[in-house]
């Protein structure tokens, strides 16, 4: 799966779990600063990623998580390895 | 008139909402329900195949001004998968109930006045359900964040207050399928108590899924013989009638101090004129003997209301179209003596099935509906009476009757019974 796709379904992901416009889902975006996600949202999205790209998020590295970018870098770093 | 010669708080109803097998709407359910018609039809919401109960009364789908339900207009969709059906039934009638009633608190003070108290007798089953497999099917650690709060009783509560930023007291009645009158009565003492000036109080439900038939199955409380004539399952008191139907939906008020009420001009459906609790202590399931708990409720309720049972023109029955039924009727026979043969009393059951802890609440609407419109609603399916008595159950078609005061009654599992009195308003 290259980068751009991986980018792709993270943002598809994460449009579907918090209802917003997709053109609001730019790298930069904070879930819970633009995209009005709460943390219970939050806990549901990794859990999200997780499955989608049958990949282990641990708890420590999601809290870590905090925006589309930070998403997509990690997951693009587990599937490379 | 209630609070006459006393210093208590009047309690008066200044809004209502309506979700039901009849329609979306307090309005149209009323209409729809006192033309005769009934809700209870096929079991769709999940295959019900392997029961032996295979009908209910499903809240219909449709466009909301066509009375049907389009959950997007309640709850948007991000939200819908946060919340068991039970809220969302339980949001659309509290919304419905809060735009009638007009109230919108605009300061902090009356934000902290107004309260929340939307019960529900069994909550989020279908959602546990779900959760329940995923975990069978060893996905523990994949439960989503939202299954406990989407399944909680008092989140439907709980969604609402947010919603509309009420800050008062936050709070859910559960007692099976007397949550209804429970959740009106206790809301009613709270501002009757000082704690809040307005409630937006009922009860809601939605267990119409594999739990709760199989469940209400294997504990024979439901009709099975009528699968192929889903309308004329729901038959209180008549000799063919074989258990209850299950019903979804809800029925929620704002209840209101009067002088508040009057200060902001709000129209007034009615007024909360008394209210009786009492316990069984006899049996899970089972009302003691001559129903004595059911006699009890209704006469607190008559006391609370200053009231002689002279005064009362119809008896919304708690009338499940179980055997109870009959024990119900005497009980309202003995407690309201030589007036009973002035005395209407219906089950609206019989139209839209049992709606466990939504079923005192909308009933509630209905005697308000009833006192305003001087109609009574029928009991369909009383074609042939187990229990002759000399009340007149308004068999098959509704009836015009002027009466200025009714009383309501619902029994649940665990021996809980309570009745509401509810009374035209007058100033």
């Amino acid at each position: 799966m290259s980068n751009n796709e991986i980018a792709d379904k993270v943002k598809k992901i994460v449009v579907e779990h918090l209802g917003v416009e997709e053109s609001k889902v730019t790298p930069n975006a904070s879930f819970i600063d633009d995209l009005g996600a709460d943390s219970l949202d939050t806990v549901e999205l990794v859990m999200a990623f997780e499955e989608a790209f049958s990949v282990e998020i641990p708890e420590d590295t999601a809290e870590k998580i905090a925006t589309v970018s930070d998403a997509i870098d990690y997951i693009s770093k587990q599937k490379a390895s | 008139m209630s609070g006459a010669g006393t210093n208590r708080k009047r309690v008066v109803v200044t809004g209502m909402g309506a979700v039901s097998p009849l329609a979306v709407g307090a309005e149209l359910t009323w209409k729809r329900l006192t033309e005769g018609h009934s809700g209870i039809g096929p079991i769709t919401h999940f295959d019900p195949s392997e029961l032996a109960a295979r009908i209910g009364g499903q809240v219909p789908e449709g466009p909301t001004e066509e009375g049907g339900l389009t959950l997007s207009d309640w709850v948007i969709p991000k939200d819908q998968k946060k919340m068991d059906r039970f809220i969302h039934l339980g949001l659309a009638a509290a919304i419905q109930a809060v735009e009638d009633s007009g109230w919108k608190p605009e300061n902090e003070e009356d934000r902290c006045a107004t309260g929340v108290m939307i019960g529900s007798g069994i909550g989020g089953l279908q959602t546990i359900y779900e959760n329940s497999l995923a975990v069978a099917n060893g996905k523990a650690r994949r439960l989503s964040p939202f299954f406990i709060p989407a399944a909680l009783i008092n989140l439907a509560s709980g969604h609402l207050s947010i919603r509309y930023g009420f800050k008062g007291p936050n709070h859910a009645a559960v007692t099976a399928c007397a949550t209804g009158i429970h959740a009106i009565g206790d809301a009613s003492r709270l501002i009757q108590h000082g704690d809040a000036d307005v409630m937006v109080a009922g009860g809601t439900e939605a267990a119409i899924c594999a739990l709760g038939i199989a469940g209400f199955c294997s504990a024979r409380a439901l009709s099975t013989g009528f699968n192929d004539e889903p309308t004329k399952a729901s038959r209180p008191w008549d000799k063919e009638r074989d258990g209850f139907v299950m019903g979804e939906g809800a029925g929620v008020l704002v209840l209101e101090e009067y002088e508040h009420a009057k200060r902001r001009g709000a129209k007034i459906y009615g007024e909360i004129g008394g209210y009786g609790l009492s316990g069984d202590a006899h049996h899970i399931t089972a009302p003691a003997a001559g129903h004595e708990g059911a006699y009890r409720a209704m006469t607190a309720a008559l006391k609370d209301a200053q009231t002689d049972v002279s005064e009362i023109g119809y008896v919304n029955a708690h009338g499940t179209s179980t055997m109870a039924d009959d024990l119900e009727l005497a009980a309202v026979e003995r407690r309201f003596g030589d007036h009973a043969r002035h005395l209407a009393m219906s089950s609206t059951k019989s139209s839209i099935g049992h709606l466990l802890g939504a079923a005192g609440a909308i009933e509630a609407i209905f005697c308000l509906q009833a006192l305003r419109d001087g109609v009574i609603p029928p009991t369909l399916n009383l074609d042939n009476p187990a229990r002759e008595t000399v009340i007149d159950r308004v068999a098959h078609e509704a009836q015009e009757r002027k009466i200025n005061v009714a009383l309501s009654n619902s029994f649940g599992f665990g021996g809980t019974n309570a009745s509401l009195i509810l009374k035209r308003f007058a100033e």
